[in-house]
């Protein structure tokens, strides 16, 4: 978006190696403060290996991360990473009230045996009201739907207050009307300065607000640039449901690489 | 029964039951959380070798069990640490090694087996004043690390990825609630013995999480249960063997009005996410058609006895499987 913007992500010659195999490799990334980046590519292509890496939880096998400036290795402001991993739910084998999963969100903010404080409430019910699920604070975690919750677990990324964000497939079943609260949350967000980076099988209510694509194939960036215009190519690719080989949700996105004479 | 009160054997047993059903459920909460309702019962197993080598070397078995119970507990971390896979496998040889490691054990020591059950079946009224202290002490431990480090213990065990990106050393506390798990066992172990310990610390949960709605809650509510089976079953027993002259071992006496908690509270919970489930807003979605309900006499309102759930800007009435909105004069078929 902003050419001279600081870079807050940036990944120089990146690999990562699962079980022996190089699944992410010589990527270079790096995404500038206020960015709202989408990765794209079919299942397998690594993004969210990468998405992984970039937040820590997956080592580099080589090559070297800097989140704000600092590498990876000192980095300790944790406060200003807020995750939203893949997940099915935010469910766990006892009752957890959506009040308790945000809240545990603000940890990144307080200190060990520290109650919270009125800062730390009033975080917490601002990042329901954004994700519009204020009225469902009390109730159980289990009783609410797979998108409900979904945006349960954007709102537990609000509440630490971050500047930059990792989102893994949020929108993975989740229903249109979610889908689109979903994507006024982050458009909330976007528009408050924040770094976005989210991974996705289909963009959906979120096209808008995306400003740069970088799409993923077989573990290298192949495109990295502004978004690509999908609505000519939804019109030739409508059947791509048939196309049983590939689980590729975006082929208007990664088909040009998936013919014959492009394959890499 | 009051003047059975009257024993310091009996006051000094009511302690060790009270503060055992409070710590228990605290560290239960955050293994049926994690999924792991069966790690106690694979420390117990655990301990039992412990006992045994107390019972060999002469040290006092309580120690020798906590000191292998809590080996077992960070052997049992590191390998579901490591692979995914293997843990619950690996969670059932420490199951079975303990056991048949501690029978063994204990028969090389030249003790019978009845020495043994002491510690598998608990011997709450035979506790010593030593013990008492030991078991109060290492109860403060557990509720005061269970309770005070609440906010860090439920992220993780709620979600590790995002705890790991929250900061968090996810490996040290799991590590510290299999360690905590470890010593419940122990301090439980003379009150409802080694192959009960596991329901004293998972029983009240489940009751618990029958009604309640958060994790708070549960936790709360585990640790009424927990202290009052504890109390209330060796109430129980200690009056059965008084004034029937029954003989029923307090441990079991305990573990069982757990169970009689629980299958008193199943039915309600049951009832309560039935109704939760049913009166659940519809989706947003308008009907495909207008369909006027067929001759209708019935007119639907707040009392009118059928169930009124949300559907968008409109409440639907659900009526012999149909749901009726009502539209003007008639109802629609939603």
């Amino acid at each position: 978006m902003t050419p001279h913007a600081d870079p807050v992500v940036e990944l120089r010659d990146g690999a990562v190696v699962l079980g022996g195999r190089p699944v992410v490799r010589q990527v270079d990334l790096t995404v500038r403060a206020g960015e709202f980046v989408t990765l794209l590519g079919p299942n397998g292509s690594g993004k969210s290996t990468l998405v992984r890496a970039l937040t820590g939880l997956r080592p580099l096998a080589r090559g070297s991360l800097s989140l704000f400036g600092t590498p990876m290795g000192s980095f300790r402001d944790w406060h200003r990473l807020g995750y939203v991993p893949q997940r099915a739910g935010a469910a766990s084998g006892v009752p957890v009230s959506v009040r308790e999963v945000v809240a545990s969100g603000r940890l990144t903010r307080r200190r060990v045996l520290s109650l919270p404080s009125r800062a730390d409430r009033a975080a917490v019910t601002e990042a329901l009201e954004v994700v519009g699920l204020a009225d469902r604070a009390k109730d159980s975690v289990g009783t609410l739907s797979g998108g409900q919750q979904q945006r349960v677990l954007i709102a537990r990324a609000l509440a630490g207050g971050p500047d930059l964000f990792f989102l893994d497939e949020p929108t993975a079943g989740v229903d249109l009307p979610n889908q689109e609260a979903l994507a006024d949350a982050l458009a909330t967000l976007s528009r408050s300065g924040s770094t976005i980076v989210l991974v996705t099988h289909e963009l959906g209510p979120l096209a808008p607000l995306v400003d740069r694509t970088v799409v993923l194939r077989d573990g290298r960036v192949v495109y990295d640039g502004p978004p690509l215009d999908l609505s000519d190519a939804h019109g030739h690719h409508h059947h791509h449901d048939h196309d049983a080989g590939r689980h590729d949700h975006h082929p208007d996105v990664v088909a040009p690489w998936d013919r014959e004479d492009h394959r890499l | 029964m009051i003047d059975l009160l009257g024993y310091e054997f009996m006051q000094r047993a009511l302690i060790a039951a009270l503060v055992t059903g409070l710590a228990a459920p605290v560290i239960g909460t955050y293994l049926v959380q994690r999924r792991l309702a069966l790690l106690g019962d694979g420390l117990g197993h655990v301990a039992v070798t412990g006992v045994a080598l107390g019972l060999l070397t002469g040290i006092a078995p309580t120690w020798t069990a906590v000191v292998v119970a809590i080996l077992g507990a960070v052997a049992i971390e590191l390998i579901r640490d490591r692979g995914h896979t293997s843990g619950d496998l690996a969670l059932a040889l420490l199951f079975y090694g303990g056991l048949a490691g501690g029978v063994m054990i204990t028969g090389l020591a030249g003790q019978t087996g009845a020495t043994l059950q002491r510690y598998l079946f608990g011997s709450i009224t035979s506790i010593s004043l030593t013990d008492i202290w030991f078991t109060i002490g290492l109860a403060v431990v557990i509720l005061g690390l269970g309770l005070g480090l609440m906010p860090q213990l439920f992220t993780v065990a709620q979600d590790q990825d995002f705890a790991k990106v929250a900061g968090l050393n996810v490996r040290a506390y799991n590590l510290l609630v299999a360690v905590l798990a470890a010593v419940t066992v122990t301090v439980a172990m003379r009150t409802v013995g080694l192959l009960l310990v596991s329901a004293l610390m998972i029983v009240p949960v489940a009751t618990s999480q029958q009604l309640a709605r958060s994790f708070r809650a549960t936790v709360t509510g585990a640790v009424v249960v927990g202290a009052g089976a504890g109390v209330g079953g060796l109430l129980v027993s200690a009056y059965l063997s008084q004034s029937y002259d029954l003989t029923v071992p307090p441990g079991s006496a305990i573990v069982l009005l757990a169970l009689a908690c629980f299958v008193a509270t199943w039915p309600l919970g049951a009832l309560l996410r039935r109704r939760q489930q049913r009166s659940t807003p519809f989706p947003d979605v308008a009907p495909d058609e207008h369909e006027v309900t067929a001759h209708h006499d019935h007119e639907h309102g707040p009392d009118c006895g059928h169930l009124a759930v949300p559907h968008g800007d409109h409440v639907d009435y659900v009526h012999d499987g149909h749901r009726h909105a009502p539209h003007g004069k008639h109802y629609d078929e939603h």
